[in-house]
């Protein structure tokens, strides 16, 4: 009896032994895995952008392991859901840095995020790589912005407008939905438009509220605007869901693309993906990147999501490609600095160049933009985007736009020993401030 | 005899396609050109000389060029017309349209068409087209040549007035001759009475026309052109104001439709349903899935698909209600807070359980042919899905008050909302009265998504946009009232439209608020306030 007491003991102490090596066990291998933080919506309003994010960035890491993983350990993706909820980001930013500790985040979608997530990244001194196109007039040690700025985008958009292959437009409507994307990049354009000599009488700017779906109104003051014997062109930064509404109203009420045609700066193959597009072909848009750029790092690419996602129809989009050029940069710099110490890694960052998706190389500058180029495409009746103009070059990203007041004087550079994001070139100091 | 009719016949034949056949090549000589041009201005310069030919022939190509069907067979440098089918194209003759087999996309490349190459060939196709069969035809060219008048055009338009015999298409030809004559270097006369003419027109392109002749002219032409763009402004300031209305109409008869089912769970039983945009949604989820089997299976079916979706739509919808209704709400009768909760969680869960089978991304439904489009009434630009969902929410809210009013259910109902009690006390079964008038209001909910998701996003946020203007038009137009949810409906419509052109969207938006707030503070019960005893209760 006594014997069989203790055989139980032996045994349920063994099993504790057992146990406790198997709590262990995970605690060990975290050890030998780098973690790598996903901050991007999968539910709420943003989910209909950000959850494709999530998946392409675990796709990269599941490729990054495949080949070996990096610095000899395995990667490991936390995803977690900040919910659309800009607090939340903050929290959720600060759980992935503190407890979770990673090594870098790959999140974000919309500016107020961003802003949002940007104090817990400076305190906690980790990386964030920001995938989508922005407004500018920013530039953080801890942000590693891959979007577009303004001259990325906009500012070579309307250059195409101008030209005699654009239609040579003279009369501009910048329409947007009303937040702070829209609202700083149109003013840099009207800025950049009255610099180019169009009369403030030629520039219309409207603005509608999130997620806006009646556009009759809307609609009918632009072809009002547009009947006045010049050519016009609508400059849209109309965001996400209100642009299947808005592109709706334009083909009922017979807006052709050859008349007035409409760049959009917020839609990709993915807004597309919910519309019939035949009543839309030759409308515009301006990106870094298309899914039907021709060139093989793209088609491998693309069939490497469809193999991943497991759904050959889903598309790729612009800030997808953001993320793949900054998860290789962030895999190279981590490589070159021998370690994942986000000060080493951010030093180890800049000037590290990788290609593109769209057959060039693009690179980090020490402004923490990145080089891209610049493409013009035409919507076609598939859905695609046919590139119609292409920059010569690469372009490089200007944080703080050269065409508002505010932030003309300003640069950013955070190679040693300037290390400034917002330094002053008139003033000779650092603690610039841009216009928002 | 005959023999000698058929060697005739033969010759003839043979005759006629030689002459026809040298010109053939001539064309065929320009269309290879499209292999070598590089760039748009080159392609353009071939499109310009095709189009000068002059032959009706190279609407073929030229139309395909426009459209992006023009191909180059890597192989051999010849040009073709393709049509995409799968994974292959389909190649013919770019002249003659005869089949020339199929390539893989990769043995072709397409010739890539800007928005200034398709102006270009529109142009040419124009002058080229005056003369088809076609009367619609024939006014799109008259249309296009008024809108990019040229002085060459003068001669062809003159030649096609002379043999046109429909009225109409000739009144637009003479329009069209009109604009023409205004860029010429006619006499001053002949301008005036153009001006007059084109004046007469009163619509957006010829105030378009005449700013830039105003730009350019001087002396009487200048002044004429002043006063005819004066004239048609005041007239088309006229349709402005009708055009407010027409929007507000529309915009009325999109929040009836996302509220009369509220009115019903709301109104009628007192119920604050969150999840009542969900409803809406799956409604539009519903004709989504409709649509995808009838795109792969029944392609001739397309144009019926809403009419299919429609019963369906209630039926998804009118039963996730009543699930809803029985497994949750029935427990929270009178306690509206825990209501507002549970209904906001049964929300939040249908639109994660959607996200997770659909996908978080829009999903396509497509506008069958009889809703795309629009028609004119003067100068008054009518879409035609606006105007088939105005037609189905009044269809909609008379049935539905016919079922209220007329029919033993509807009389139930009734009941049951006046004075619970006393209608159990008749027998009535009030626990399922319950849930048949929840599931009703959710149903309507559910058919108003198969409108809906003809203008809108077809995703799993479709019902946030609509559950505040929702609550906004019940509560404006009386709690329990249908008809105030109608007339709340259309004046919210008609108010927000009349603010927008002059406050903009946003700020329209935050005065329609204001209003509602004001209003609610002088009449807390709405705009038809319900009297008796339900209202103490």
């Amino acid at each position: 009896m006594r014997g069989n007491f203790s055989t139980i003991t032996k045994m349920f102490s063994a099993s504790v032994v057992a146990a406790g090596l198997l709590m262990s066990a995970p605690a060990r291998a975290a050890d030998d895995t780098i973690k790598v933080g996903i901050l991007h919506s999968l539910s709420g309003t943003m989910a209909i952008s950000e959850t494709t994010l999530k998946d392409a960035m675990l796709m990269l890491i599941d490729e990054q392991n495949a080949k070996g993983g990096l610095l000899g350990k395995k990667l490991e993706a936390v995803v977690v859901d900040p919910a659309s909820n800009w607090p939340l980001f903050a929290e959720k930013a600060r759980e992935l840095i503190s407890k979770d500790k990673v090594a870098a985040v790959f999140g974000c979608w919309t500016s107020v995020s961003r802003k949002s997530v940007l104090p817990v990244f400076s305190e906690l001194d980790n990386i964030l790589f920001y995938p989508v196109q922005y407004e500018g007039e920013e530039s953080e040690r801890n942000v590693f912005y891959t979007g577009a700025a303004p001259n990325q985008q906009a500012i070579p958009a309307v250059d195409y407008l101008m030209s005699e292959d654009g239609g040579s437009v003279k009369r501009w409507v910048l329409e947007g939905t009303d937040y702070v994307y829209p609202r700083t990049t149109n003013k840099i354009l009207e800025a950049y438009l009255k610099a180019k000599g169009v009369a403030a009488e030629d520039i219309m700017v409207n603005y509608t509220p999130f997620g806006f779906s009646d556009w009759q109104t809307e609609v009918s003051a632009i072809k009002k605007f547009g009947s006045a014997g010049k050519k016009t062109a609508v400059v849209s930064t109309v965001n996400g869901d209100a642009n299947v509404p808005f592109y709706k109203e334009l083909g009922n009420q017979g807006i052709k693309a050859e008349d007035i045609p409409v760049m959009a700066f917020s839609v990709g193959e993915e807004e597309l993906a919910g519309l019939d597009t035949a009543p839309l072909v030759g409308h515009l848009a301006a990106w870094n990147y298309f899914e039907s750029v021709d060139t093989p790092e793209n088609k491998k690419f693309i069939a490497d999501w469809h193999k991943f996602i497991k759904n050959d129809k889903r598309t790729t989009n612009d800030p997808m490609e953001a993320h793949y050029i900054g998860f290789n940069m962030w895999v190279k710099a981590v490589e070159k600095a021998g370690t994942t110490d986000p000060d080493k890694v951010i030093d180890a960052m800049i000037g590290v160049s990788v290609p593109n998706l769209t057959g060039g190389y693009s690179t980090m500058m020490p402004n923490h933009h990145i080089t891209k180029p610049v493409l013009i495409g035409e919507i076609q009746a598939d859905g695609q985007f046919e590139t119609v103009s292409r920059t010569p070059g690469l372009v490089m990203g200007d944080e703080w736009s050269d065409y508002l007041p505010d932030s003309k004087d300003l640069i950013s550079d955070w190679r040693k020993p300037l290390s400034c994001g917002n330094f002053n070139v008139a003033t000779g100091k650092c603690g610039g401030k841009g216009t928002n | 005899m005959t023999l000698i009719r058929t060697g005739l016949t033969l010759l003839f034949l043979l005759a006629t396609l030689s002459s026809s056949g040298a010109a053939e090549a001539d064309l065929r000589g320009i269309i290879a050109k499209f292999a070598t041009a590089k760039g748009f201005s080159e392609i353009g310069a071939v499109v310009h000389e095709l189009a000068a030919a002059g032959d009706p022939l190279v609407e073929r190509p030229l139309s395909a060029l426009a459209d992006g069907n023009l191909y180059i067979r890597k192989a051999d440098s010849v040009v073709f017309v393709g049509k995409e089918a799968g994974e292959s194209v389909q190649l013919s003759d770019p002249l003659s349209g005869e089949a020339s087999g199929e390539a893989a996309k990769d043995d072709i490349t397409k010739i890539k068409v800007n928005n200034t190459l398709r102006r270009v060939i529109r142009d040419a196709l124009g002058t080229l087209t005056l003369g088809a069969k076609d009367p619609t035809v024939r006014i799109a060219a008259a249309d296009t040549m008024f809108k990019t008048p040229d002085a060459a055009n003068i001669e062809p338009l003159d030649a096609a007035i002379a043999k046109e015999t429909v009225a109409s298409v000739k009144a637009l030809l003479e329009q069209a001759r009109a604009a023409s004559i205004l860029v010429s270097d006619r006499p001053e006369a002949d301008k005036l009475a153009a001006i007059a003419l084109i004046g007469a027109r009163g619509d957006r392109d010829a105030v378009s026309l005449l700013t830039s002749v105003e730009a350019n002219a001087s002396g009487a032409v200048k002044e004429a052109a002043t006063a005819a763009i004066a004239n048609i402004n005041s007239t088309l300031a006229l349709w402005d104001a009708g055009q407010n209305i027409w929007y507000g109409i529309s915009l009325g008869s999109v929040l009836l439709l996302a509220a009369i089912g509220l009115a019903i769970t709301f109104g009628v039983m007192g119920v604050i349903n969150m999840a009542h945009g969900e409803m809406v949604m799956l409604g539009a989820y519903t004709t989504f899935v409709v649509q995808q089997v009838i795109r792969t299976s029944f392609p001739g079916l397309f144009d019926w698909s809403l009419v299919i979706a429609l019963p369906l739509a209630f039926l998804v919808a009118a039963l996730v209600g009543l699930a809803i209704e029985r497994g949750v709400i029935r427990f929270l009768y009178g306690r509206p807070l825990e209501t507002l909760l549970a209904t906001w969680g049964v929300s939040l869960i249908l639109q994660q359980a959607v996200r997770s089978i659909f996908g978080p991304t829009n999903q396509e439904v497509g506008n069958p042919s009889w809703m795309s489009g629009s028609f004119d009434i003067g100068q008054l630009a009518i879409t035609w899905n606006r105007l088939w969902i105005l037609v189905f929410a009044l269809t909609v809210f008379g049935v539905l008050l016919y079922v209220m009013k007329r029919t033993p259910w509807g009389l139930q109902m009734r009941a049951v909302t006046a004075n619970r009690r006393m209608a159990a006390s008749m027998g009535i079964r009030t626990p399922w009265v319950d849930a048949l008038t929840f599931a009703l209001g959710s149903g309507i909910a559910g058919i108003a998504g198969v409108a809906l998701s003809q203008i809108d996003n077809v995703s799993p946020n479709l019902g946030r946009g609509y559950i505040i203007d929702s609550f906004m038009v019940v509560v404006f137009g009386g709690v329990g009232n249908l008809w105030g949810t109608l007339v709340g409906a259309f004046s919210l419509g008609i108010v927000n439209k009349f603010l927008e052109p002059y406050a903009g969207a946003v700020l329209g938006k935050i005065v329609v608020l204001v209003l509602i707030i004001l209003f609610i503070q002088k009449r807390p019960r709405g705009l038809f306030a319900l009297k008796g005893r339900a209202v103490e209760a």
